[in-house]
């Protein structure tokens, strides 16, 4: 086991994966595409099914949204760990003299980014489809998402890295994710919920927003934590 | 099997029988009546539960961080019994809800995160069961995940608005109703050391016959 490094290396290192992603992301741009299609494919499904005679029904834009970022997000994570696994360059990353949980960030952090770029697109769709006022309070979604997307991607992202090696890796990663995330989700939805109201009471989603942010911290803690040894053979 | 386990098992089963006559014997509840006494036995199942899931999250971390596979096979054990147990919380809970709340279930803070653990534990399973080599890691991984769930259920109620009895509702039991449930509550628990002591040791003879297997083919 190396030794424990200084706080600074471990910020470069999480920097270096994160640029390293984005590069190979820019690059082909598959993940992006790939996720994005089918995330707003799965949005207009529920627009068809859902909007009748141009009316949608109440709340139903706040938990489409949150589904089609689930769902992308799945995907995505899924396709992230493929990439590692079929180049076998998880090994030779995890074989780099870097702290694990350095590592663990790094990648943590080229997820949320890409479920982000994701939202950018997915929130005017949804607002547009379900005609809801999404974009009425920008700087409160804005922390719905970001705090809901860390609690989503930070479970995420243990899981799958540790689902590369595993048999039934596609059907695994939803089993494991979603148990887990449903409070981040159900906590999402509510805000995002509450936002969509014709007169919000803005008490109610900073409560939500302190809910996601508490998730997070448990769930990046507890993953930084058990990431060492549930990468080590 | 350890000496104590058949005589422990005998009394078990002898309390078990005995604790119908027990529950019926305690006064009726003044506004649900006899539905109540549903929970002498909701109330310990779901402790079990609880405590099944703590059992799993704390043996998974002594194997992820010891490396040691008694460990490991504790928690899997638990990982059982947080299921079985969870199960019959499950169905008591909505069954005493229909009468008490008029609804079988509601989407309550506690109530979503005691199904929450439920399918953390089965999850646990299917991975175990499909996940193939080096699944015991993973496993052991959501199983700390399960086990941070469960102070949040037990806490929920007295938090949240919900409409689901508080924890501070058993110390103001009449002392009948009380002493009946304190008696199943024991029981469960007899059970509980039962049933993992007895799931523990089939995966102890796995393991034998495992190592056997291999000793065989070299």
């Amino acid at each position: 086991m190396p030794a424990r490094r200084s706080l600074g290396e471990g910020v470069r290192v999480a920097w270096l994966i994160l640029r390293k992603d984005l590069t190979v992301e820019v690059r082909s741009l598959e993940i992006a595409y790939t996720t994005l299609f089918f995330a707003v494919s799965c949005v207009l499904f529920f627009a068809f099914a859902l909007v009748k005679e141009g009316k949608a029904p109440e709340d139903g834009a706040a938990g489409i949204l949150w589904i089609a970022i689930a769902f992308a997000g799945t995907l995505a994570l899924g396709r992230t760990f493929e990439r590692e696994r079929q180049s076998e360059t998880l090994r030779a990353l995890l074989m780099a003299p870097a702290d694990r949980p350095a590592i663990y960030v790094g990648k943590l952090l080229g997820i949320i980014a890409l479920l982000v770029a994701a939202e950018i697109v997915l929130v005017p769709l949804v607002a547009f489809l379900f005609q809801a006022p999404l974009l009425s309070h920008p700087f409160w979604l804005g922390a719905v998402l970001l705090s809901g997307t860390i609690g989503f991607a930070a479970v995420g992202t243990l899981f799958s890295a540790m689902l590369v090696r595993a048999r039934s890796r596609d059907v695994l990663l939803p089993v494991l994710l979603y148990p887990i995330t449903v409070p981040v989700i159900i906590a999402g939805v509510r805000a995002t919920a509450e936002l969509l109201q014709p007169d919000v009471e803005l008490a109610l989603v900073r409560f939500w927003v302190a809910l996601l942010l508490a998730l997070d911290v448990v769930f990046v803690t507890l993953a930084l934590w058990t990431f060492e040894p549930l990468m080590t053979d | 099997m350890p000496k104590w386990f058949m005589p422990f098992a005998g009394l078990t089963a002898v309390m078990f029988a005995a604790s119908p006559f027990v529950i019926a014997s305690v006064r009726y509840e003044s506004t649900m009546g006899l539905v109540q006494k549903i929970f002498y036995y909701h109330m310990p199942s779901a402790s079990m539960f609880l405590l099944s899931a703590v059992v799993c999250g704390l043996a998974s971390a002594r194997y992820l961080f010891k490396g040691s596979p008694r460990q490991d096979r504790l928690a899997y054990a638990a990982a059982e019994l947080t299921v079985l147990f969870g199960a019959i919380t499950l169905v008591t809970g909505p069954l005493w809800a229909r009468k008490a709340w008029g609804v079988w279930w509601t989407w309550d803070v506690r109530l979503t995160a005691s199904l929450m653990g439920w399918m953390v534990a089965w999850a646990y399973l299917l991975v175990r069961k499909y996940g193939g080599p080096g699944s015991d890691k993973l496993a052991a991984g959501l199983a700390l995940f399960g086990m941070a769930n469960v102070p949040f259920v037990y806490i929920s109620v007295n938090y949240w608005r919900t409409i689901h009895p508080k924890t501070s509702v058993v110390p103001t039991l009449p002392a009948d109703m009380g002493m009946a449930l304190w008696f199943s509550f024991v029981c469960f628990l007899m059970l509980f050391t039962l049933l993992l002591r007895l799931r523990v040791r089939l995966e102890e003879q796995r393991a034998k016959l495992d190592a056997l297997y291999l000793s065989l083919d070299e």
